[in-house]
């Protein structure tokens, strides 16, 4: 009997290596709050698709442009009005140590991020949440490649100006 | 500028992975579900589907976890989580047998991991030999069908997807001697002396 040479693992084993980095895709893409569900859901949606996928496929970029489609879904849902970072951050906040702002700091980037326009938001988490490259990222948001760097570009642009801003402010 | 990813509480993504696993298999959209359980013959990997209980290997004979499920995946489908409340019903009746408590397994049987034709003819009658029982090759290859087919019996039984449950152990050497087995020899005897039979 001959055995394909390249075949799926069993799902559990997909399952088990990618749920890291599927999660911190999520937590930073729509936040902590609705990650659990949206990261069920990614992994339910993975698992209907899952025996009909090549062999060869790429699990990773297939498994996080789902999850990137949930995360749009999520989104969405919440309408056009996301929740202000200023909402969130206003009123009488505790003088934070240097050491506790350093820690809050990477939740604090990725609210921010959260914020700018669609495109970059998106460009942004799944370049540096989910380790994309350029090209998987073109073709989990089906635009070209340069298309992709540019917004990533403006993406950190606003987010540095931002930063600025707020330090300036502070 | 730099924009690193997201903490994560240490075994979050795999608790959430797990509750993941369990729902997949409560709303049947993975076809399979396996558990781990241990008994005192060593860990065993149960592996079961709609149909029933497909696969009971020992985990150290069958070359590790992996390799049991690479088999699966490839023969019956990859769409298999590890759902342990799934195999509740397994795990409780081979804890009763183990502990002497139990002589006829109720589970279903999936018999989807035997071939078709005679072998699977052999494996079947082989799960009618009562608990304390033995029958020899000899025996099964009459009660399927071919009787001077004993050494092919012999390689059905060895190549039993279920045992324990599908008692392949009741199974001996028409001299007398205890003839081979899929979880060796040291199993076989184990499994013999909790039935109340045979110590050699």
């Amino acid at each position: 009997m001959t055995k394909p040479t390249a075949r799926l693992p069993p799902f559990q084993r997909f399952l088990d290596v990618h749920c890291g980095d599927v999660l911190r895709y999520l937590v930073a893409s729509v936040g902590r709050h609705d990650a659990d569900d949206a990261f069920q859901e990614t992994f339910l949606s993975a698992l209907r698709a899952y025996p009909r996928l090549p062999a060869d496929a790429n699990l990773r970029a297939w498994v996080l442009t789902i999850a990137h489609r949930k995360a749009i879904d999520v989104h969405r849902a919440r309408g056009r009005n996301p929740v202000p970072v200023a909402e969130i951050h206003d009123g009488a906040q505790p003088p934070a140590s240097p050491a506790a702002a350093d820690e809050s700091s990477h939740s604090d980037h990725w609210e921010r991020v959260r914020m700018l326009p669609t495109r970059q938001r998106e460009v942004l988490t799944l370049r540096f949440a989910a380790d994309l490259s350029h090209a998987d990222i073109a073709t989990a948001l089906g635009c070209t490649e340069e298309a992709a760097r540019r917004a990533a570009a403006d993406g950190l642009k606003n987010l540095r100006k931002e930063i600025a801003d707020v330090a300036a402010t502070a | 500028m730099s924009l690193p990813p997201p903490d994560l509480r240490p075994g979050e993504a795999a608790d959430l992975a797990a509750r993941t696993a369990a729902r997949a298999a409560d709303e049947g959209i993975a076809q399979i579900a396996y558990a781990t359980v241990d008994s005192p013959v060593g860990r065993l990997v149960a592996v079961q589907t709609p149909r029933g209980l497909a696969r009971l290997a020992y985990e150290l004979v069958n070359g590790g976890l992996d390799e049991i499920l690479d088999d699966v995946a490839l023969r019956l489908s990859p769409a298999i989580v590890e759902a342990p409340g799934r195999l509740d019903l397994v795990r409780r009746e081979l804890d009763e047998y183990f502990d002497g408590r139990r002589h006829d397994f109720d589970v279903a049987l999936d018999w989807s991991l035997s071939h078709d034709g005679f072998r699977r003819r052999v494996l079947q009658e082989c799960a009618r030999i009562p608990f304390g029982a033995t029958r020899t090759y000899k025996d099964m290859a009459i009660a399927a069908g071919s009787p001077t087919a004993f050494r092919a019996a012999g390689g059905a039984l060895g190549s039993n997807p279920i045992p324990i449950i599908v008692p392949c152990h009741r199974v001996l050497s028409s001299s007398g001697g205890l003839g081979g087995y899929t979880g060796g020899l040291e199993r076989k005897r184990t499994l013999l002396a909790i039935e109340g039979g045979l110590l050699m």
